[in-house]
């Protein structure tokens, strides 16, 4: 820590070239922010491990609904301590861009779902109201909506008495707690038995049923139990962790994860290059200086420090500054998006990774240079040899 | 004052590149050729012109010795290039897959305030007032083009890692097959009707597990036989396709979903909307289907681009800054030589266009390569994704010559950033000082 000045010093000794080397780090890790994030946002529906739910939809399809009186056999089949029915609504408000998730579900939906958080007189609303509708904090900001709001919704799929208007009343609204799970807010839940009721085409059938176990361990033979109930019906069932069904559904949106670690890939090699090469510049610069400080005394391996601290401080520097921007532009771009694109911040693996990343390339791009520095010969170096 | 002055000339610069930036973005070929004849005339017609050339020779012949430095331009501004080129390509090839299936001369019919296939409902009794509407096209036996179709998505085990996914099977009418002439049998022959067969196309055949010609699949509980294969060069080559009663029959359909009709040629569509809407029993929306699947690929389309667009122009800024890096650390350690040239006699003008020129050629370097990578690797490069449909479709990365185009000019414009400040430091080097210096 003592030779911190010295470090800085040496950082800033061309000041055009460290700035022009930082201004690039910083692109790299605002890049590296902004994408980790979406990709750490489309894993997320996956990595729920935790959690003790199952999913059970049809086998043949996911647009395929199966009938609601499979729900008694699935709770009793032994280990499952709560079924809950939801089905796919696809409502739209307003305009098709302003596109969120609507889907009605069955009683105990937030017993089921513990980790979303409603006040017990809303929930006690939504119980009891027929037209009543939740939804998550974000989107009752986004739309301006307020408890007691009257919210029209055009169906795409189910008409009502020969019409596409859908009227629900907001009874309550819910909050995610958890960051990187925060786009779940962008969802609307009503009730299941005013779908039942009110839509012309389908009766007493439902899309899938959550499904909540006693012990998370039993989880396939459970799964499997509940696949037996319908074998060979014109209903078969498929039951997976959500887990599962969450990255099979995304996993079809093209492979995601490709694009962005070959973006990110093209990213960190053109910076390793650019940053490698401003340090073995600056190094080649300094070699009188650096003799002159093994002259006075400095040892080969403290030199060898210096060069290497050098290059960590200006990757870490430049990297915390585009992690900070990419955390202050990624709400602009939520709002923006008009909450189509959800992405509250940078979350902590990103972070945690980010860092990581700036010590190691820090430690790679500075090896070469310090090297070089540590076995400096002072006579050949001092005479500019 | 003098600093002041500098300051001022600065600012100045960068407001003239950005604007010189926006103009060349915007500039077509032709501009972009004459902009480029008129420099080589320039050069080689102008004694300044001439100087600059010799300056920027001598520039080159030392690039070997730096070529380290200078390969970190090539490499970043290929990388820049390399990522925006794919990433447009990728939105490009799924536009042009959803566009191509679509024609002029056809239309689908959908429930009102439906948007996809999915989502809409026809039901029986409606296809018979559809099929008398004006402006349909008739066979060669007088019966109208009218197909009403269903389409059920069905899992299918992807080839590439065994997953399942959702895949598009259709059921189609007497008349799918003349409404669509672009479909090709390839392999095997046209499924019958009435029994459970199935036709599947190319595309769905690569991405999909158990779909060659003869093989039996289990959907619904029934056994179904792959009798054909087909290829249609749009979206259809993602889809399965059956006879409509059949597979009515197996999934208890009551209803269709949609129907397609072949009109009149192009001119028979507005005939066939305006009937539609004078009966009352109707609720129905038409679109033709070149409308139909453009809408579907508008929303994806554009978000890739316009993720495309943002990545790419962070990294270009990224690609500038190590540019322009590079260029001031070549021209520092060439400024003896650069200052021994002005001591000689080349002014201002011929050293800044040399330094420029030789970024330009550095960037144009790092440009081809980009692009020739990005074709490489990228296209015909297959991906599927989820449609409006909830199902799969497949399509290819084109990289056309004018995102290849575009690329290039992306890549010339960093080198200009990259380029210019640098060169002026150059030109500006105060000539006692460099030489003595240096």
């Amino acid at each position: 820590m003592k030779y911190l000045h010295l470090i800085w010093a040496a950082l800033f000794r061309s000041k055009t070239r460290t700035l022009l080397t930082l201004l690039s780090v910083i692109t790299a890790f605002l890049l590296f922010g902004l994408l980790d994030s979406v990709r750490v946002a489309f894993a997320a529906g996956g990595d729920m491990a935790g959690y003790n739910r199952l999913v059970v939809a049809s086998r043949l399809s996911i647009t395929q609904m199966l009938p609601a009186r499979l729900e008694s056999d699935i709770a009793n089949v032994p280990g499952v301590k709560l079924a809950v029915r939801g089905a796919w609504f696809g409502g739209i408000y307003q305009d098709q861009r302003n596109f969120f998730p609507n889907m009605s579900v069955g009683d105990g939906f937030f017993e089921m779902y513990p980790e979303y958080q409603i006040a017990p007189e809303q929930l006690q609303a939504f119980e009891t109201t027929r037209i009543g509708a939740v939804v998550g904090e974000s989107l009752a900001q986004r739309h301006g909506w307020k408890v007691g709001d009257t919210i029209p919704l055009q169906a795409t799929i189910f008409p009502t008495q020969g019409s596409n208007n859908w009227e629900f009343k907001l009874v309550g609204t819910f909050r995610v707690t958890e960051s990187k799970r925060k786009g779940e807010e962008n969802a609307l839940y009503f009730r299941w038995d005013y779908f039942n009721e009110a839509n012309d085409f389908v009766k007493d059938r439902v899309g899938w049923w959550m499904v909540q176990l006693d012990d998370p361990e039993q989880a396939d033979q459970i799964a499997q139990t509940i696949d037996k109930l319908s074998e060979n019906s014109d209903h078969e069932t498929k039951t997976q962790s959500e887990q599962a069904f969450n990255q099979a559904f995304i996993k079809q949106f093209a492979d995601v994860g490709m694009i962005v670690s070959g973006i990110m890939g093209a990213v960190f090699f053109t910076l390793l290059l650019l940053t490698g090469n401003t340090m073995a510049q600056a190094v080649r610069e300094r070699i009188p200086e650096l003799a002159v400080l093994k002259t006075i005394g400095f040892s080969d391996r403290s030199v060898l420090a210096l060069v290497l601290v050098e290059s960590v401080l200006l990757l870490v520097l430049g990297g915390v500054i585009g992690l900070v921007l990419a955390a202050v532009i990624m709400p602009v771009i939520s709002t923006v998006s008009g909450g189509a694109v959800q992405l509250p911040t940078v979350p902590g693996v990103t972070w945690a990774l980010g860092i990581a990343l700036m010590v190691v390339i820090g430690l790679l791009v500075g090896a070469l240079p310090a090297l070089r520095a540590m076995r400096l010969n002072i006579v050949d170096a001092l005479a500019g040899r | 004052m003098n600093r002041i002055k500098k300051w001022l000339g600065n600012l100045g610069v960068i407001l003239m590149l950005l604007a010189g930036l926006v103009a060349w973005i915007m500039l077509p070929w032709p501009g972009v050729l004459g902009a480029a004849v008129l420099a080589a005339l320039w050069l080689a017609f102008t004694r300044s012109g001439r100087l600059a050339l010799e300056a920027t020779r001598i520039g080159i012949a030392s690039l070997p010795q730096r070529w380290g430095a200078s390969s970190v331009i090539v490499i970043g501004i290929a990388g820049v290039v390399a990522v925006l080129v794919a990433m447009l390509a990728m939105g490009a090839g799924f536009q042009k897959t959803l566009e191509q299936t679509g024609r002029d001369d056809t239309a689908i019919v959908l429930r009102g305030g439906s948007q996809a296939e999915t989502n809409s409902v026809i039901t029986r009794d409606q296809v018979p007032l559809i099929t008398s509407l004006a402006g349909i096209a008739k066979d060669e036996s007088g019966r109208p083009l009218v197909s009403p179709e269903l389409s059920q998505v069905v899992n299918m085990v992807t080839r590439s890692d065994g997953t399942d996914a959702n895949a598009q099977l259709r059921g189609v009418g007497d008349a799918g097959w003349a409404i669509r002439p672009q479909l090709q049998i390839v392999e095997g022959r046209r499924f019958e009707s009435g029994k459970r067969e199935l036709v599947v196309g190319q595309g769905a055949h690569r991405q999909y597990v158990g779909l060659e010609v003869g093989n039996t699949l289990r959907l619904a509980n029934q056994d179904w036989t792959v009798v054909g294969k087909f290829a249609s060069g749009d979206s259809h080559d993602s889809e399965l396709w059956a006879d409509a009663e059949t597979l009515g029959a197996t999934y208890q359909r009551t209803s269709y979903q949609s129907v397609t009709v072949r009109l009149d040629g192009a001119e028979g569509f507005e005939p066939f909307k305006a009937a539609m809407a004078a009966d009352p029993r109707l609720k129905l929306d038409v679109l033709t289907t070149k409308n139909y699947y453009s809408k579907q690929s508008e929303g994806l389309t554009k978000l890739i681009k316009a993720l495309g667009t943002i990545i790419g122009a962070i990294m270009a800024i990224g690609a500038v800054f190590g540019a322009l890096n590079t260029m001031y650390a070549a021209v520092a350690g060439r400024a003896r030589e650069i200052a021994t040239m002005r001591a000689i006699g080349f002014r201002g003008l011929p050293v800044v266009v040399a330094v420029m020129l030789e970024t330009m050629l550095l960037a144009l370097l790092g440009g081809l390569i980009g692009g020739l990578i990005a074709w490489l690797v990228f296209n015909n490069y297959s991906v599927s994704t989820l449609s409006g449909n909830f199902s799969q479709v497949m399509f290819q990365f084109s990289v056309s010559p004018e995102l290849l185009w575009n690329g290039l000019k992306w890549a010339l414009g960093i080198g200009l950033v990259g380029g210019l400040f640098p060169s002026l430091r150059a030109a500006r080097l105060p000539v006692t000082e460099a030489l003595r210096s240096a």
